[in-house]
């Protein structure tokens, strides 16, 4: 639905007066202007500890926020939290956080910088970027972003004029697999992932780390089967906490697990195992692909991935004997090599062919959604500028989304080919620690005429930048509703539980005070963001009174789990079908079925480098979060028992990682243990910041993307592959 | 007089650490100090291999060397059962921590001995304990055992559970569950 300006501008007009008396309970609620009680005032909210985004009920004493707990009508948290979302408290109370908005003095790169108003900061900013517009084009800004701040910051980059764009969420994660859903299913699995957990009978991970990535809902779905007797099959090349908890752990050889995915396909077809009604009625291909995989017995794929045959027999027998109430976990960062996309089009072929998709215990089904078309840019009513150059983000790869690969946007910037880049935005996320070439990204700053960013910590990036703008945390502002997409669609408030700390500002109204200063005011038609809230709730038929009450509200009727077998049922996939046989990829010039290709091996005294998520932090935003850096000060190289006696190195002693490229990691602790095969080395990611403003989080432990100086791209999507690193150890 | 007990199912563990910043937060624990942990311990050899995920605290147990040891009864035995300190009578002797075999106390910064209360404060209002309620694998069960209808009774009825250090002679009341190695890890 889209409406005119003038709508919007009349809904806002009319909920003024609802206005007056909503701020004042807002002030009630966070005892503004009263004297101390000790009565605790309970509010709900949506936690940013990660991007799951659980309600939250904040209990609040004397305007200080004492515990966090889960919603327990929201969906995704399910009345508990994470590690990380307890820790919520930590962020907000964090003495390093970034305080005021601030301008580089020193060089790039050496952290001085001076205070600044937000009037100096924003007209510093606006010069820069009317002037980049002027000669370069708008097209020569680029914004990097993650969290919810993203909203309001790629509306303002679209209305600035600008499509280059890179969310780390897209190519350096989950992109891959989206494609790979969409090429075959029409939808991608979503976020969260539409997988029936606690209904499963089998679940099969692939390198997915449930318990160590303890995404909230998914967790307490997984340990449900569990507790059903749920038969749990895990591959990693590491006994990884879920390993601990499989009934059949698959050591598998890294970057060979499409071999293995295969052969598990030349199995269920082999043997009959599949749905044959399912595939008959739902997918097309089936023939060709047949053919296609006859080759991938499991004795091939034995000497691929080094798992006995049989094994491989056995746990394609127990998937296909438990059909259709399957997950194979499609995963979620799977920007490994440059074959992501096929690999997880394997993931999405073996669901298809179990019958798993739209099925209990398998995929569930997308939400009816009666809510598409209502965010910002439907409310400013204004269309955006079209650009006049090519998008650098999507880079040459046929399948990638708006959201983009970050390292063309780098390259380009490098380069000046095709056009030049000349201003970074950097927004809610740690380019330096998120993307892959830590050279190429620091060179790249060098060539700009802007660097901006807007954070609520002083990370490694941040000592780049020419501005800082702080941003308060999510406990401390409202955000665009959230539309939570779970079995059925929901609506979830983030309001403020206590009033901003310090001088930080929401992000919604950073970028609306920027977007005034470009002379993009028409896009921001709303003076207070609760103008705004209040006018879509009333778009949507809610009050936002109550939604603001009751944190969460679901939508009654949305839920649609499962294929009811008996309707027509079309996919959005050109041929309406699921496609086994993929004519997109065809046409595109990939091959329509994956094909397995070996990648590149560790060479002599190299161990491939693996890395990964530990329970109490979130990427590397939360290694200086007071209450999560107590939890893990700094992360552990985990290096095989029998290499570890080679090498002479004991449990605890400090080591330093080597790459291929002779880049040195900080010195970092080793973890000696059986718990990893012998060709590779893990680290848990995020650590070893070289940012001195972070006091905990400085130069503790190794920084696994420091390593990764090099990258493999997937044609497809343009996912990147990180996996492709080497590292010798080296004592400290 | 309730039989509080908590029984934790160390298969649905997963090692999350939910629990102990929940604890942390809901009681307000010092920097520095838990009164819950989970203790990984990884057994074999690779690739053969097992693991065992186990969250430890107080015991509250039946015969607690901890309120023996005190001098000034400030560990006593609480009108609900559990095993509780009064810091106004403790004089931060230690006679408690060295009494204890679970390694479940320490001396907080004002001196006085601390541990696992139960969430006292919240079994009173008729709420589980902070660490139970937010389990993400539902590993954590709490009740009173003289309940029959208690999902904890029912538990330890059908299986059969472990305790740590049975030796000790503590009787306590944190049971394991650990159905793939029921005889213990």
């Amino acid at each position: 639905m889209v409406w005119s300006r003038r709508d919007f501008l009349k809904i806002a007009v009319a909920s003024t007066g609802v206005g007056i008396i909503g701020g004042t309970q807002v002030d009630k609620l966070l005892g503004l202007g009263r004297k101390p009680e000790d009565k605790p005032v309970y509010v709900p909210t949506v936690c940013e500890m990660c991007f799951w985004r659980c309600g939250v009920i904040a209990k609040v004493v004397n305007g200080k926020v004492v515990k966090l707990d889960g919603h327990p009508e929201h969906p995704q948290s399910r009345g508990k939290l994470c590690a990380r979302g307890h820790g919520g408290i930590g962020l907000l109370y964090d003495p390093d956080r970034l305080k005021h908005p601030l301008i580089r003095v020193g060089e790039r790169g050496e952290g001085k910088f001076k205070k600044a108003s937000w009037d100096e900061a924003f007209n510093y900013v606006a010069e820069k970027m009317l002037k980049i517009k002027e000669t370069y084009g708008p097209e020569a800004m680029a914004l990097f972003t993650h969290g919810t701040i993203s909203t309001y910051f790629v509306h303002l980059l679209w209305a600035y004029g600008s499509p280059n764009l890179g969310m780390p969420s897209y190519a350096l994660c989950r992109g891959a697999r989206d494609i790979a859903f969409k090429l075959t299913f029409g939808s991608p699995v979503g976020n969260p992932e539409r997988v029936d957990l606690k209904n499963s009978k089998v679940i099969v991970l692939i390198g997915f780390h449930i318990g160590e990535n303890a995404h909230n809902s998914m967790c307490q779905e997984f340990t449900e089967a569990l507790g059903n007797g749920a038969t749990v099959i895990v591959v990693d090349p590491r006994f990884s906490t879920v390993a601990s908890k499989a009934k059949y752990w698959l050591p598998i050889k890294p970057a060979t697990d499409l071999a293995l995915l295969l052969a598990w396909i030349n199995v269920i077809i082999n043997e009959g195992l599949y749905d044959k009604e399912y595939v008959a009625k739902y997918t097309v291909g089936f023939e060709k692909l047949a053919e296609a995989v006859k080759e991938y017995t499991p004795q091939w794929a034995e000497k691929e991935t080094e798992i006995p045959a049989g094994l491989i027999i056995e746990t394609a027998r127990i998937m296909g004997k438990n059909k259709p109430s399957v997950v194979i976990h499609p995963g979620r960062h799977t920007a490994w090599y440059e074959d992501n996309t096929q690999r997880i089009r394997a993931i999405a072929i073996l669901t298809a062919l179990l019958g798993a998709y739209g099925r209990p215990g398998g995929i569930y089904l997308p939400p009816k959604n009666p809510l598409t078309g209502y965010d910002l840019s439907d409310f400013c009513g204004v269309p955006y500028p079209e650009h006049q150059k090519p998008e650098i983000n999507k880079g040459p790869y046929p399948f990638t989304e708006e959201e983009g690969v970050i390292p063309e946007i780098i390259k380009a910037t490098l380069t000046e080919n095709p056009y030049p880049i000349k201003g970074w935005l950097i927004t809610g996320t740690n380019l330096i620690k998120s993307t892959p070439n830590q050279r190429d990204t620091i060179e790249a700053i060098k060539k700009l005429d802007l660097v901006v960013t807007v954070d609520m910590m002083p990370f490694d990036h941040v000592l780049y930048a020419d501005v800082v703008l702080p941003e308060c945390t999510y406990l401390e502002r409202y955000d665009d509703i959230f539309e939570v997409k779970e079995r059925s669609i929901g609506l979830a408030l983030r309001q403020p539980v206590v009033n901003p700390m310090y001088d930080t500002k929401p992000g919604w109204w950073i970028a609306k005070e920027l977007g005034i200063r470009l002379g993009l005011k028409d896009y921001f038609p709303y003076q207070d963001f609760e103008d705004y809230l209040k006018a879509k709730c009333q778009v949507l038929g809610i009050s936002f009174e109550e939604l603001k009450q009751k944190g969460y509200i679901e939508i009654p009727d949305t839920a649609n789990p499962y294929l009811d077998g008996t309707s027509e049922v079309k996919f959005k996939t050109p041929s309406g079908k699921i496609e086994l046989y993929s004519k997109q990829l065809e046409e595109a010039g990939f091959p329509p079925i994956p094909q397995y290709t070996k990648h590149e091996e560790p060479p002599q005294g190299y161990f491939r480098l693996l890395y990964g998520r530990v329970p109490v932090h979130t990427f590397s935003r939360t290694t200086n979060n007071p209450s999560l850096w107590e939890l893990m000060k700094e992360n552990a190289a985990w290096v095989n028992a029998k290499v570890a006696k080679k090498l002479g190195l004991k449990n605890g002693d400090y080591v330093v990682l080597v790459n291929q490229d002779g880049v040195k990691s900080n010195r970092v602790k080793i973890k000696v243990t059986e718990r990893i095969r012998p060709d590779c080395v893990y680290v848990p990611h995020g650590f070893g910041s070289f940012s001195p403003m972070l006091k905990r989080a400085y130069l503790n432990g190794a920084d696994d993307q420091q390593l990764i100086t090099r990258y493999a791209v997937d044609p497809v999507s343009g996912s990147v592959g990180m996996r492709v690193n080497f590292v010798k150890i080296e004592k400290a | 007089m309730p039989r509080y007990v908590m029984v934790i199912d160390v298969e649905k563990c997963i090692g999350c650490m939910a629990c102990v910043i929940a604890c942390k937060k809901e009681n307000g624990v010092a920097d520095g100090y838990f009164r819950t942990r989970v203790v990984e311990e990884a057994r074999g050899e690779f690739p053969y291999l097992r693991m065992e995920l186990r969250s430890e605290l107080c015991n509250h147990c039946e015969i607690a060397p901890c309120i023996d040891a005190c001098p000034t009864r400030a560990s006593h035995r609480a009108k609900d059962g559990t095993v509780q300190i009064d810091h106004k009578k403790c004089i931060g002797c230690k006679a408690c921590i060295l009494a204890c075999p679970y390694d479940a106390r320490y001396i907080r910064p004002d001196g006085t001995a601390d541990k696992c209360t139960f969430c006292q404060h919240r079994i009173k209002e008729g709420k589980k304990p902070a660490c139970v309620e937010t389990c993400l694998g539902k590993s954590r069960i709490f009740g009173d055992l003289d309940d029959p209808e208690s999902d904890v009774a029912k538990l330890l009825k059908r299986y059969e559970a472990a305790v740590r250090l049975e030796w000790a002679g503590t009787k306590p009341r944190v049971f394991y569950i650990n159905k793939k190695f029921p005889g213990g890890f």
